[in-house]
Parts: C-alpha cells; structure tokens; sequence
C-alpha cells in the first residue's frame, strides 16, 4: 500500500495502449472489423472520435455506445426525436447509468449508417421502448469498465465508484482510472444479449443490473432541448436546405381528378424553359430544372391531358352515409365481458348515440422534401429525409433502386414537422425515382396543396354507443362499435414503394391493411363490448383519401365518440361526469389522474349542463374527458366560451393531469404536452378535410383553416403525476386523445347542446345552436 | 426574360440573372444560399418566409424579386442574431425553448422582432392579434407567446 505516499497520477494514470494491453481487455481498434466508410461517414465518424467502426449489430454493444478519446459519449439512437426532446431523454438515461456528465453525451439519431432500426418515431414509443437498449448497453459498458478498472486499480469492482466517467476506489480517491484512459477512441469488444427483433420491440440486455430509480440524479431534471438553438439562430439545416453538387429539382406535376390517368403531355407547353425536362412513369408525372423556380414555373405551366375517370368519391355531405352503408371488409370485437344484447334487453333504459370524424390532414407546417443521390456508379445512394421512420424509408429507396439495403445510406434531416405518417415517404419515393430516370441528384419537394391535399390522411369514422341503466341509474351494459376507413390503407412506414403515392402512380399496386381500434379506458362495466369494422377505400392507387397514421392514430376520434357518451350516459344516470367516471374506472392510476384533474380545476360537481339551449352572447363552460394510452392516463377539463351569435368556441382554459410513469425531463413533458393541447384542439375544432366528387378541395390554410393565436388558449395547466417505480410510457400523443371531448363536451355544459360529429367548427356549431 | 438584380441581403451585396417575377424567397434560398426563410405555403399564408425589408415583416414567397431594389435593406435569420450576438427575439426563444419541429420559427421570430420594434409593450392581446395568421402546425402557440412578451421586457 506505499501507493499511498506516492503521486496518484504516477501510479494510476497508464497510457491507454499499456492499459489496453496490459490486461488483454475487450478491444484494440487493429483488430476491430471495420468497413469502408462512406465520405460522408467518415467525416461524421472524425467528428464523433470513432476511428474505426465495427459492423452495425444489434448484438455488439460498441452499436449503441462509443467513448472518444476525449471523453465524449456517443448514443446511437435507432428511434427519433421530432422536438419533443426525445433525445435529451435518451441522453438522460445514458449519462445516468454510466455515470457520466449529461453535457458529454450526444445522441446520434437517423442516420441509418450509424443506428440499428428501432422503429424510427412511433407511437411515442421514444422513450417507453427505444430508452431500453440504450439504457441497458450504458449500463453494460459502465460494467465492464467497472471491472476492467478493478484490475487495473488492484481492488475488487464492489469497492469502486464512478463519477463523471472516473472510476475511484471507495475511500481512496486518489487511486482511479478514467474511461478515456480505459477505452477513449477504442472499440467495445462485448456482446450483448438481443431479443431478434428489429422496430419497436428491439431489446438488448447485458449482463450489468440497471441502476436503481433512488439513486438517479440526471433522470428527472429539466434538462434544455439540443435542438432549439440551431433552430432559433437559423443554423439548422432542415431536410429543405440539404443541397448536393449537381442537384436539379424536381416538382411532381398531379392529376386533376384523383385517379386520372396521362393520356397525353405537350412538352411544348414549357418550351419557354430552357433546360427543364419532363420525366414519367405511367401517371407518375415529373419535371426537372436545374432552378428550383424553374421546376415550380414548369409544374404550373406543363400541359398534360388527362382522362376523365368516373368521380371517385362520394358527396361529401353524404360521407357518414356512405360509411354507414358500405360493406365492412374487416370486423373485429377487441373488448368484451358478460352478454350485451341480453342485458340491454333487460335495462330500465337505454341510452344511444352516434358520432362522426372527418377525414384530416398531417398538413405539416411546409409539403414534403427529400434529396436522393446515386453514387459510385450505381452502386451506392444516398437518402436524406425528413420522415420519421428513415430506416423504413432508407428500405423503400433501395427497392425503387434496385439496391440491396446496405447499400443505400439514409440520413435523417430535421422536417417541416412530423405527426405520424405524412407525405414524407412520398418525396423520398418521388426524388428516388426521378434520380433513377435521369441519373442526377434529385431534390424533390411538394407545393402547398400536396402537403394539404395529397399526404395521407387520418382516416374518417363514424361510432356508435349504447348503454344500459337499470333502474337505480347503474350501467348494466355498454356497446361501442366503430366504423370507418383503415388506419392503415397504407402502411405506418415507408419501406415498401407501393404504399407511396408516386409509385402507385408509376403502377405499383398497394395492398391495404385493415386496422382500426377501440377506445383505452378502465371502465368495469359488467356486459361489455367494444368493436370495430373497416371498409375499403374509395379507390386503391393514388388516392389522395387513403388513410394512415396521424398523431394518435384513431384516439381524437375514438374518444371524442366515447367519452362524449360517458357524459351522456353520466346525465341519464342523473350524475356529474367526474363522479359517474371514478364509479366505474377500474385501474388505481386512473382514479388517481381524475381525481387530479378535478381537484386542479376546481371542478363543481353536476348531474345537468349549466347552460340552456337559446340565446345569445358568450357563454361559458366546462368538460371533461379521459383516456389511457399504451399505459399514458391523461385526463382534461376543458374550459370554453361559446359565442352564440358566430359559434366559435375558445378552449380558454384546460386543466391537464398526466401520468406516463416515471419522469425522466418534466420540462420538456410538460412543453409536449402543450403542444397536443394545442394541436389537439385545432384538430377538434377547426380541422375537416374537404373533397368534392373529384378531388380533395382542401389545399391550402384557407381551404383547411387550424388553429392561430387569436384562439390559442389562455391558460394550460398541466398536473405532472410522477410515477418513479412505474416505468416511462408514451407523451408525444397520450394528451391530444381525449381532448375533443372535453371540449365538446364543455360546449354541452355552456349551451345544453350536445355536438356528435366534429370539427366544432363556428358554422356547424352556428347551425346545431340555431336548431336546439 | 431574366433581369441583372442586385440585393442587399443581411449587410452583403448580392448580384443574380434571374427571372423578375420569381419571390425573393428562391433568391435569397437558391441563389444567395441561405437556410432561412422557409418555404411553407408560398400563398403568402403561413409566414414561414418572413424576412425583413427596411425593418418590415414581408413575406419574401409573395415578393417579387424585382420589387426590391439594391438599396432596400433585407435581413433574413442568419442576419438578425447569432448564437454569439442573438436578437432579444432569438434569447427569448431559446430560453421559453420553444419550437418543436422548428420549421415555423423564422416566421415567428421574424415577424415579432418586427412588432416588437414598433411596440415593446404590448399586451396579451395585442401579441396574440400581431401574430395572427402565421401558423404553427405542432402547435407551440403557448410558448410563442410567452417568449414574445418575455422578449418584449428585454427590448422594452
Ligand atoms: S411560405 Fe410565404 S407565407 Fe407561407
Ligand atoms: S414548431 Fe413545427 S410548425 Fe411550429
């Protein structure tokens, strides 16, 4: 023990080669099994401090975590953040059980060079699932670190510490070791234990114990956005600003009515345009400039005859109708208990209702953009999109290309936002197709009426309920059954071309899914049945109605149906709607958040609204509404005023409680949270996508108005219940849920009408205000 | 039909060949290089555009290029504040850290640091009736308006 009278430097800091070798640990980067890095790999690579990369496996543990020669964490991330601060989350967990400083850490996100697919952003399973294997690959790491120090430092790895990535002996500071000493600029030779699974569902595991909750300090903390000064200097480069020598730009010209077919283009129509090109594929129509202004002109001006196919959609004042009467192509009941029909026979009343959703539109804040380069000869490409989901898309390429996936490089580029499955799948398809035709870099971007009228869109419905009471006002039977177009007539990613609108267009044939779901909740209704059936689209290729993922696939409209009813059946019983919900609700955590919700509000207790049909003025009231999501419980009290004479309505105020288990950055939940708030009422109050019997008519923000500042609300208060020994569930979407109905049924409360079919637009609410 | 355009644009003077009716938006974007502004709708609908001429918010999708002449002042993002100098707009961003895909934020802080410069106090409601129609589609409504009046008191 003379080491103790000596120097600590002396004695414990070795040369990273002599640790290395000394002890014949997990690495040495001669002999690391590298690959050819790409240009722009390796420039990223230099950057980040990796001097050599193994192959990306889900297996190897350098895949997830890398620790440079001057100490900085690299995270690999194989799912994304669209500015919720997913990321932050991530290096939260890393820095947390590794034991490193959170300014250290950087997360590498979407660039398929770089991360294994864990399912790009979906479901705001973010943190929920894609924290998992980096939290148990940083804990691994710390592991082995742990007990490659013990070696080095002569003491058993129980007696060791770990601060800021020095591992100290207990009680001896003086005697430590530092990762960079240990592994900095080296490659993790250890492998790690994967379930087989690529997407969402993607785990790894060490042998290393996570760290308990009781002793995080970076979980938890309110911690800044990486991306938000980027953002507000304007140094960002968003996917729209990726340029690449060479580049030409490319405009999709559409067909007039959906379903069109080319019968003949006049190229002469652009000849004015020196330069610009005209590319097809069957009705896959394009043209090419090498001025971005150019292309735009040539879109406009490009004459194209058409044919006049038979108009593919229906009235749209008949749409519920026509849903209504169209045959199901799938049906399904998800939740049931007891016997319905036998119950309802037998109840002292029977209350019913239908409901009714439009269609609507992602309309991100700019359409879609991608840029798609074919390098060395054909061999290789490269992708750069702004979807969500850049492995998938990154797949999808590949295939129009010809090339095996490895071979295509996709990069993530921030996008015009991001809230499930819009158009930006499309571009990329698009700019991969015309680079394949014409042999040149290819920017591809849509023009605002392909970002309204041409992404894909969440999926129209109608829902019916019935309920039971005997003659105590107790519910003795619930039916819930909806009906309604796929959430996945085409698929929630990218990855095969026919479910992309240019190749539909250029011929190939998607295959839809039918898929829909029930509302989330805990109520333990005896005789329960909860259902659902979808019908097939108008028309499959092209169609500017096909359905997919918009954020919360199906909850909006699945809770404004059936949390409006609650309130329906809550007044029939004769009960105030937060009473009637903790009578029924089953789970303990959704007590919990009702009870939250009401207590933060100030709610006072009602069994009949407080307004009364007729009148003018403003008016004012409360609702509320519930909902779980993939383990998230969120309820809201919405607090609006009507005005009777325009029937706008102004959600003033909304009192939020939300649990999503354990909380990892409370700021940036809470911002998430508002951000919901705030779309969610734009989309329960303003957001209907019209069509007349050709073609989608909303194409801009006058033909499909959202929500502004004027009507922003006054006031969101957000109630964050803290779960700490439950684990992190889902935020991006869990708020937006129910929000529809706590604001429909808010408008009940101030006017005593009840509002079943959304948008709570002013015209329609006008409308049921001057009928009641 | 192109025309010899000459542009001031964040202090720099810039010279182009270009067609006259094309927006200042592509020129600025295409020929000069800039990141920002941002193409969202190019209907003169959703602010994501804006930059500054001579200090006032103009939509740059809806302006033709020759409506500017070389000695009109345009200042862009990039030119309003840095990371190093930041405009109090740009400060108050970043500390109510709002934006949540991002894309609309140019317009935002473009066209407040406008107002702003008129009227440094305003209110509530004065903000939220300046700010009418730009959009946000992520809806960080909330955040915007707390970062313009947190700017305001900077400024002001
Ligand atoms: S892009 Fe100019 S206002 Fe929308
Ligand atoms: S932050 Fe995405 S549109 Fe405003």
């Amino acid at each position: 023990m003379n080491a103790i009278n000596k120097p600590a430097k002396k004695n414990f800091s070795v040369s990273r080669r002599a640790v290395l070798q000394g002890t014949g640990a997990f690495v040495l980067s001669a002999a690391v099994p590298t690959f050819v890095l790409s240009k722009k790999a390796a420039a990223q690579a230099a950057r980040l401090g990796i001097a050599a990369k193994p192959a990306l496996e889900p297996t190897q543990l350098d895949t997830w975590l890398k620790i440079a020669a001057d100490g900085k964490v690299t995270a690999f991330f194989g799912k994304m953040d669209m500015g919720q601060g997913v990321d932050v989350a991530i290096a939260q967990v890393v820095a947390e059980e590794l034991d490193v400083k959170l300014e250290n850490v950087e997360v590498i996100m979407g660039d398929t060079y770089f991360t294994v697919n864990q399912g790009g952003a979906s479901g705001s399973t973010g943190v929920q699932n894609g924290a998992i294997p980096l939290r148990n690959a940083a804990a691994e790491a710390r592991r082995v670190l742990v007990e490659h120090a013990s070696k080095i430092l002569g003491a058993p790895a129980d007696k060791l510490t770990v601060t800021d990535g020095i591992v100290s002996v207990v009680g001896d500071s003086s005697k430590k070791v530092s990762y960079v000493e240990m592994i900095g600029g080296n490659y993790f030779d250890v492998k790690v234990e994967w379930n087989g699974q690529v997407g969402n569902g993607m785990v790894v595991t060490g042998k290393a114990k996570v760290k308990p909750v009781a002793d995080y300090r970076v979980v938890g903390k309110p911690y800044k956005r990486f991306d938000i000064p980027g953002k507000v200097y304007g140094t960002t480069d968003f996917v729209t600003d990726v340029r690449v020598p060479g580049m030409v730009h490319a405009r999709m010209v559409m067909p007039p009515t959906a379903g069109a077919s080319v019968v003949k283009i006049d190229e002469s129509s652009i000849k004015n345009l020196k330069g610009v090109r005209v590319v097809r594929q069957k009705d896959f129509v394009a043209v090419v400039a090498d001025k971005e202004w150019d292309a735009i002109k040539a879109r406009e001006q490009l004459a194209v005859t058409w044919s006049k196919p038979t108009p593919p959609f229906p009235d749209q004042n008949g749409l519920y109708d026509y849903i209504r009467k169209a045959t199901s192509a799938a049906k399904k009941v998800e939740e049931g208990n007891g016997n319905v029909p036998d119950a309802l026979k037998g109840a002292a009343r029977v209350i019913e209702a239908e409901y009714e959703w439009p269609f609507q539109s992602h309309a991100s804040m700019g359409p879609a953009c991608a840029v798609v380069q074919i390098e060395e000869g054909g061999k290789t490409a490269t992708v750069w999109t702004g979807s969500q989901k850049p492995h998938y898309v990154r797949d999808g390429v590949a295939k129009i290309l010809g090339m095996e996936q490895d071979a295509v490089h996709g990069i993530w580029v921030p996008g015009p936002g991001s809230y499930g499955r819009n158009d930006a799948g499309d571009a990329a398809t698009g700019a991969a197709m015309v680079a394949k035709m014409i042999g040149k870099p290819v920017r591809m971007q849509g023009m605002r009426d392909e970002g309204h009228a041409w992404d894909p869109k969440g999926p129209a419905s109608i829902h019916q309920a019935k309920a039971g009471l005997d003659a105590q006002g107790n519910v003795i039977a619930y039916w819930f059954n909806s009906k309604g177009f796929s959430r996945l007539d085409v698929n929630s990613n990218e990855s095969d071309p026919s479910d992309n609108l240019p190749s539909q267009l250029g011929g190939s044939v998607s295959k839809a899914a039918m898929a829909f779901n029930v509302p989330e909740e805990s109520y333990g209704f005896a005789n329960k049945s909860m259902g659902w059936e979808t019908i097939p689209q108008f028309f499959r290729n092209g169609n500017p109605l096909r359905s997919s993922h918009l954020r919360d696939p199906l909850g909006p409209q699945l809770q404004f149906a059936s949390e409006q009813f609650m309130d329906e059946v809550a007044l029939a019983a004769n009960v105030d709607p937060i009473e009637f919900r903790l009578k029924y609700l089953k789970n303990p955590r959704d007590i919990a958040v009702m009870k939250a919700v009401a207590e933060k509000s100030g709610w006072k207790s009602r069994s009949r609204p407080n307004g009364k049909p007729g009148g003018t003025g403003t008016v004012a009231g409360r609702g509320v509404a519930y909902a779980r999501r993939g383990g998230t419980v969120v309820a809201i009290v919405a607090e609006v005023e009507v005005d009777r004479s325009t029937g706008a309505i102004w959600p003033r105020k909304f009192t939020v409680a939300h649990d999503a288990g354990i909380i990892i950055n409370p700021e940036n939940l809470r911002m998430t949270i508002e951000g919901n708030i705030v779309q969610g009422s734009s989309r329960a109050i303003f957001e209907e996508v019209m069509f007349d019997r050709d073609k989608v008519t909303s194409v801009d923000w006058m033909t499909y108005p959202i929500l502004e500042t004027m009507q922003a609300p006054e006031t969101i208060d957000v109630v964050l219940i803290n779960m700490p020994n439950e684990k992190p569930t889902g935020a991006g979407e869990a708020s937006m849920r129910p929000l529809a109905a706590a604001i429909a049924n808010a408008v009940f409360d101030a006017t005593g009408v009840r509002v079943r079919r959304g948008p709570l637009s002013p015209d329609r609410i006008k409308g049921y205000l001057s009928q009641a | 039909m192109t025309e010899r355009i000459t542009l001031n644009v964040n202090g720099k003077t810039h010279s182009m060949t270009v067609d006259p009716d094309m927006p200042l938006l592509y020129a600025l974007r295409d020929e000069i290089g800039l990141r920002n502004p941002k193409f969202g709708c190019g209907l003169a609908q959703c602010g994501a555009c804006t930059v500054h001429v001579n200090g006032e918010a103009t939509r740059s999708c809806a302006t033709p290029v020759s409506a500017i002449s070389a000695t009109d002042k345009v200042v862009t993002l990039e030119g309003l504040g840095t990371a190093e100098k930041p405009h109090p707009v740009q400060k108050a961003f970043e500390e109510e850290q709002v934006a949540q895909c991002g894309y609309c934020i140019n317009g935002w802080v473009m066209t407040s640091a406008a107002l702003l410069k008129q009227n440094p106090k305003m209110t509530d409601a004065q903000i939220r009736e300046g700010l009418a129609g730009l959009k946000c589609r992520c809806g960080t409504h909330m955040g915007i308006i707390r970062a313009v009046k947190r700017a305001g008191t900077m400024m002001g």
